[in-house]
């Protein structure tokens, strides 16, 4: 045990007596934490629109103010020429074109139906479907204000009609950063750790100074205890700290008991960090190391969940994300911070955790080999 | 001239000889294309929603049967109260909730209307609003077609999607991919090597030889070039066997693009191991400093037009939003250098500041 506690000491004032480490390890993770919360939104908002009129009448005006009246839309530009239009798409300009074609409110008055161009830079997907249904959410508003002002009641007599109305639970507003915040630090908090971890003993190999401890009556478990605790530490302060910074600044809600986020961390830390001394040990060089902690740094962020959702996925590619750790930290901070869920809820993701960290341990024990 | 090719060819054997880490370099781009080309979407199929359907008649079947046909959703529970609601999201399987009126189609039948209430999770708030963005837009597809024929003067929207009509998830990740990788793959291994160097002490070697700094610098980036460029390559060529990602417009300016965007990550890395003097530093530096702002402050996976204004400012200072822009613009509209050169000039002023800043932090000594 006293041994165990040398090197947790050793550990220690090596990260603390690096004054260039210190702000990276402490400093940086949190600013960013702050920063890049705010830049993580997929609400869509200012999508710029360039119209087409070439009708110019009540009605297609009236249809281009609802646009304008809407909170998404962002009216760039009106031109008579689609040429143009398409032009400054291709610029980059704007997002879409709203096209109205010429005899418009006329063949609509007289055959009772008509068509307008909805033209949607499409690059990202996902933003031009969220387009096209605010769009065709408009339209049909509108549609429903020129029905009950040109029909006769005798026609509207028969219509039937399906009221829906939604309501998000758990984050009424919508508000990004509340999801954000959780999967962001622990983003961090596994950057950090791993790296740390990572770099560790290959670097002591670069170094040399492993041989020095070679030569010491230290044992394996001994040697990776005292390597894990200190990183161990740092990253539960770490997680700490951003909960707190997290609750003061954006007033993230915490539902559920706190202390099952902090055990589940613990566990959790275990794992990245045993998972980064295994790559220490499998290494040669840091910057093998460093590259392999990349790879699957970039690999487990992701397939987290936090930025695609894990549903949407292809079944092969669901069964291999149970081996990422992350994926499953997230679902648990996620699912006791927001939505108060207890330990039944989340246990499958808990023994998970749990059995992964008995994995990564005994395997990074194992490999490690007290000879060069 | 003689001594400078001398010392490239001695990195290159540094480089060539580690084939572990040639090996990752290499086959790192293709794993991750390949994986992400195929997870990554964020397109919703499969979402799980549970339906609370107290009357269980013709309309409210047909309707979850149009829900449940449409390939966004499967029911994963038919709940018995409104109650189960709560412990069901709490579990984390189920996305969205359905509940129909008591006596649905009667009502709808008696007096015309009917209600339903579509609740979503919102812990996470992007499905969520979606989901519920689909389900209504199925409902109101049904109310359309069961009204058919009764309802007079119609609008209808032609809808055409410009350069990615299947709107495929590759076309934002396959650029995003390439931003990232080259961008990391060039900072860190430049400032590692030059680090490493003095870590080791054999800066000072270098220093004392003959050689001026700059070509020891040159030197020791000039393999990189060549390796990230390789990188791109493979990025490039996957991309388009694989996925279909088209390259509409002209090669030559897309690999002419890729290679300034690469320059300006080896001075990038050049900076970074000028001002440190551990590869454990460096490494930190490019990252923790560049791996996060890379993936979310370039367009990669957040649009930066809904950004807030002072978030949009930020973006300007990074370099990769001007890369992927680029190439986004060439690869699917086929634009040419008229639609791009101002983000060119931007990537070449971002160049020539790094290179500055360290040649004036470049330090012909190493102990001061």
């Amino acid at each position: 045990m006293r041994t165990i506690l040398f090197i947790i000491q050793k550990e220690f004032l090596q990260v603390f007596r690096n004054k260039s480490m210190l702000p990276i390890i402490f400093i940086l993770p949190i600013v960013q934490l702050i920063i890049l919360v705010n830049a993580a939104t997929y609400e869509m908002k200012n999508i710029r629109v360039s119209v087409v009129d070439l009708d110019l009448s009540g009605t297609s005006r009236k249809l281009v103010s609802k646009f304008q009246g809407s909170p998404f839309y962002l009216l760039k530009n009106s031109s008579f020429s689609y040429k143009e239009a398409e032009n400054k798409m291709k610029q980059g300009k704007i997002d879409m074109i709203l096209q109205i074609p010429m005899g418009f409110e006329k063949k609509l008055l007289t055959e009772s139906h008509a068509n307008v161009q909805f033209v949607i830079n499409a690059i990202n997907g996902q933003s031009a479907g969220l387009t096209n249904a605010y769009s065709t959410m408009i339209l049909l508003d509108y549609n429903r204000e020129v029905l009950i002002e040109n029909a006769n009641p005798s026609m509207l007599g028969g219509l039937r009609s399906i009221q829906t109305d939604y309501s998000y639970w758990y984050n009424p507003k919508l508000n990004y950063k509340t999801y954000m915040v959780p999967g962001i630090l622990v983003l961090l908090v596994t950057i950090i750790g791993l790296l740390l971890s990572g770099m560790n003993i290959v670097r002591e190999m670069e170094i040399g100074t492993i041989e020095q401890i070679n030569v010491t009556p230290i044992n394996k478990i001994q040697f990776i205890a005292g390597k894990l605790i200190p990183f161990w530490l740092i990253g539960m302060f770490e997680l700490a700290f951003g909960l707190s910074v997290g609750k003061l600044l954006f007033n993230i809600p915490m539902e559920g008991n706190l202390g099952l986020i902090f055990l589940s961390a613990s566990v959790y830390l275990f794992v990245i960090l045993s998972f980064g001394l295994l790559i220490s040990t499998i290494t040669h060089t840091q910057q093998q190391a460093m590259l392999v902690s990349f790879f699957f740094m970039v690999v487990f962020i992701l397939m987290s969940g936090l930025f695609t959702s894990i549903e949407s996925m292809p079944k092969w590619a669901q069964n291999l994300d149970r081996l990422n750790p992350v994926m499953y930290f997230i679902k648990i901070m996620r699912m006791v911070l927001l939505k108060g869920s207890g330990f039944a809820d989340i246990s499958p993701h808990f023994w998970s955790l749990v059995v992964y960290a008995g994995c990564s341990l005994s395997l990074a024990i194992l490999r490690y080999r007290k000879v060069s | 001239m003689k001594r400078f090719r001398g010392f490239v060819i001695k990195e290159f054997y540094h480089i060539f000889r580690d084939y572990r880490t040639l090996l990752i370099l290499f086959g790192m781009p293709a794993i991750q294309l390949m994986l992400f080309g195929y997870v990554l979407t964020n397109e919703i199929k499969d979402a799980k929603i549970a339906i609370y359907d107290p009357s269980n008649d013709v309309i409210t079947r047909k309707i979850t049967d149009k829900i449940l046909s449409s390939g966004y959703f499967i029911l994963e529970r038919n709940l018995s109260t409104v109650d189960e609601i709560d412990p069901v999201f709490r579990q984390g399987e189920v996305k969205l909730a359905l509940i129909y009126e008591p006596g649905f189609a009667q009502k709808l039948e008696k007096t015309g209307r009917a209600r339903i209430q579509i609740i979503g999770d919102a812990s996470d708030p992007n499905t969520a609003n979606m989901l519920v963005n689909y389900a209504t837009g199925i409902i109101s597809n049904f109310l359309v077609s069961m009204n058919s024929e009764k309802v007079p003067y119609q609008i209808t929207p032609e809808v055409r999607m410009m350069y990615n009509g299947e709107l495929k998830g590759v076309y934002m990740f396959v650029p995003g991919l390439m931003a990232m990788l080259l961008m990391l793959i060039s900072a860190l291994m430049t400032s590692l090597s030059i680090t490493k160097e003095k870590e080791m002490g054999t800066m000072e070697l270098l220093l004392v030889s003959p050689m001026r700094p700059w070509q020891i610098i040159v030197g020791k980036v000039f393999p990189y070039v060549f390796l990230a460029f390789i990188d791109a390559c493979i990025i490039l060529a996957l991309g388009n066997m694989f996925f279909g990602m088209p390259i509409i417009g002209s090669i030559s300016l897309l690999l002419l693009e890729s290679f300034l965007y690469i320059c300006m990550a080896l001075s990038l890395g050049i900076l970074i191991s000028s001002i440190t003097n551990s590869q454990q530093v460096a490494m930190m530096i490019s990252l923790v400093a560049l791996m996060l702002p890379t993936i979310l402050l370039s367009g990669f996976i957040f649009p930066v037009e809904n950004m807030p204004v002072i978030m949009q400012v930020l973006c300007h200072f990074m370099p990769p939003k001007y890369y992927i822009t680029i190439i986004k613009s060439i690869m699917l509209q086929g634009n040419g250098i008229e639609y791009v050169w101002r983000e060119t000039l931007i990537l070449m002023g971002f160049t020539a500041f790094f290179l500055g800043l360290s040649i004036k932090k470049f330090n012909i000594r190493l102990t001061s």
